[in-house]
């Protein structure tokens, strides 16, 4: 049986990737950011899984706003580098993991989850910064990923109890699925930041801490968070931590911290990233 | 009973909504065009010429033609949509959002060093706008 191994969490800010494709990591204004994500890529290499269900959102890439899904999952064989306007990200072609998918979908949307199929789909920073961060510079990535594309563009998002509770649902997804497979869920985007508007700029360093706090210890009542609040106090790009609120969901409620790292700035976002094991 | 927005009372924020849908549809369906790069050619060659094949209003075309993002996020522009018209320019996200700001990217760039703007004081004012 397949079984869901750990969580990770992470920010996905497209000038880390930047950084990391132009071999500025060791540069004085990116060594502290990388310096935090040293142990997660040792971690990564000693518990590297089969696949990572990676939670993400795409920035008006493949999406725009002709067609606008709340949830999709990312169910072809192979998924190519987005080119962003600036061309695609020199990283390798990620390699999906088609029958697993099919059958997450299956059974998220027999749990009442309306999930939309993608068959074919290029992925944005959104998703392999994240990749990037935690692999390094591999030539070929060493996990299969599973796209899971959650709008967070147009507002509203989807509640994060929603979120919460769809994570649940994954994990029951992937410990029905007859192949020996260890899995992995990522939840990306975050923490706080505004990209927009004359309040560009707000970081807000106590809440992210709290965020932080509550999604290892006390999620079910951090799920309950209004949308308000996130745009209020983590800015109105700040509600893509949503997203770890689905990686969570896929966790026991007792987790272990095996690392924790929060860094301000990457160009205009703070950093988060919590590495989560479900504890026995 | 009409649906409640307390999110339209954020200072300096304009939240992304059907509404701003609406309006800002084929806005942003211009700046997804610029994904191509023959079209960002095209584009940078004539942008008049350009915008004008596009239903937008006079206004959301001045605010390309100025590049006043505040402006195009008023009038319906999502910022990731937006990022492709600056990106055509071969500027940064921090570049946008210092012009935004008002502040200089210089002393943008030295605040966000310094640990962000501070929530204090920028958040939802009461009533109604």
């Amino acid at each position: 049986m397949a079984r869901i191994t750990a969580g990770v969490a992470t920010s996905h800010v497209p000038a880390i990737g930047a950084a990391i494709d132009q071999g500025k990591t060791a540069e004085a204004y990116w060594a502290p950011l990388f310096a935090g994500f040293e142990r997660s890529r040792t971690w990564m290499r000693e518990h590297c899984p089969d696949v990572v269900v990676l939670v993400y959102n795409d920035h008006a890439t493949s999406f725009n706003l002709d067609i606008i899904p709340t949830f999709a999952i990312g169910c072809a064989e192979h998924f190519a580098p987005a080119d962003e306007g600036w061309g695609p990200r020199p990283v390798p072609v990620v390699e999906g993991h088609p029958e697993l998918a099919s059958h997450i979908a299956q059974s998220v949307i027999e749990q009442d989850f309306d999930l939309t199929i993608v068959n074919r789909l290029d992925v944005d920073h959104g998703l392999t910064v994240p990749l990037s961060l935690l692999c390094g510079q591999p030539t070929q990535w060493p996990v299969r990923v599973i796209p899971f594309a959650v709008n967070v563009v147009l507002y509203p998002p989807p509640s994060g109890r929603r979120c919460f509770a769809l994570g649940a649902a994954l994990r029951r997804a992937v410990e029905s699925f007859d192949d020996d497979l260890d899995v992995q869920i990522w939840g990306t985007g975050g923490m706080s930041h505004q990209l927009q508007g004359p309040r560009a700029g707000l970081i807000n360093r106590r809440w992210d801490t709290q965020f932080l706090d509550r999604l290892i210890s006390d999620p079910d009542d951090l799920a309950q968070t209004p949308h308000l609040e996130y745009l209020q106090e983590a800015g109105s790009e700040g509600i893509e931590l949503i997203m770890w609120l689905i990686m969570r969901g896929a966790l026991s409620r007792r987790v272990r911290t095996v690392h924790r790292f929060y860094h301000v700035p990457a160009s205009n976002t703070a950093v988060g990233h919590l590495i989560l094991e479900n504890a026995p | 009973m009409p649906l409640e927005k307390p999110y339209l009372n954020i200072p300096g924020t304009t939240i992304f909504d059907a509404d701003q849908l609406r309006k800002g549809y084929h806005l942003n369906q211009f700046c997804m065009s610029l994904m191509k790069a023959e079209n960002r050619e095209r584009f940078k060659r004539d942008e008049a010429g350009y915008l004008a094949a596009w239903p937008m209003t006079a206004e959301q075309r001045q605010a390309v033609l100025d590049r006043n993002y505040n402006r195009m996020i008023e009038t319906g522009g999502n910022i990731y949509f937006l990022a492709k018209i600056f990106a055509t320019d071969g500027k940064s996200f921090q570049y946008a959002a210092a012009l935004m700001t008002g502040m200089s990217q210089q002393n943008y760039a030295n605040m966000m060093l310094n640990g962000g703007r501070a929530p204090a004081g920028d958040q939802s004012v009461e009533g109604p706008r």
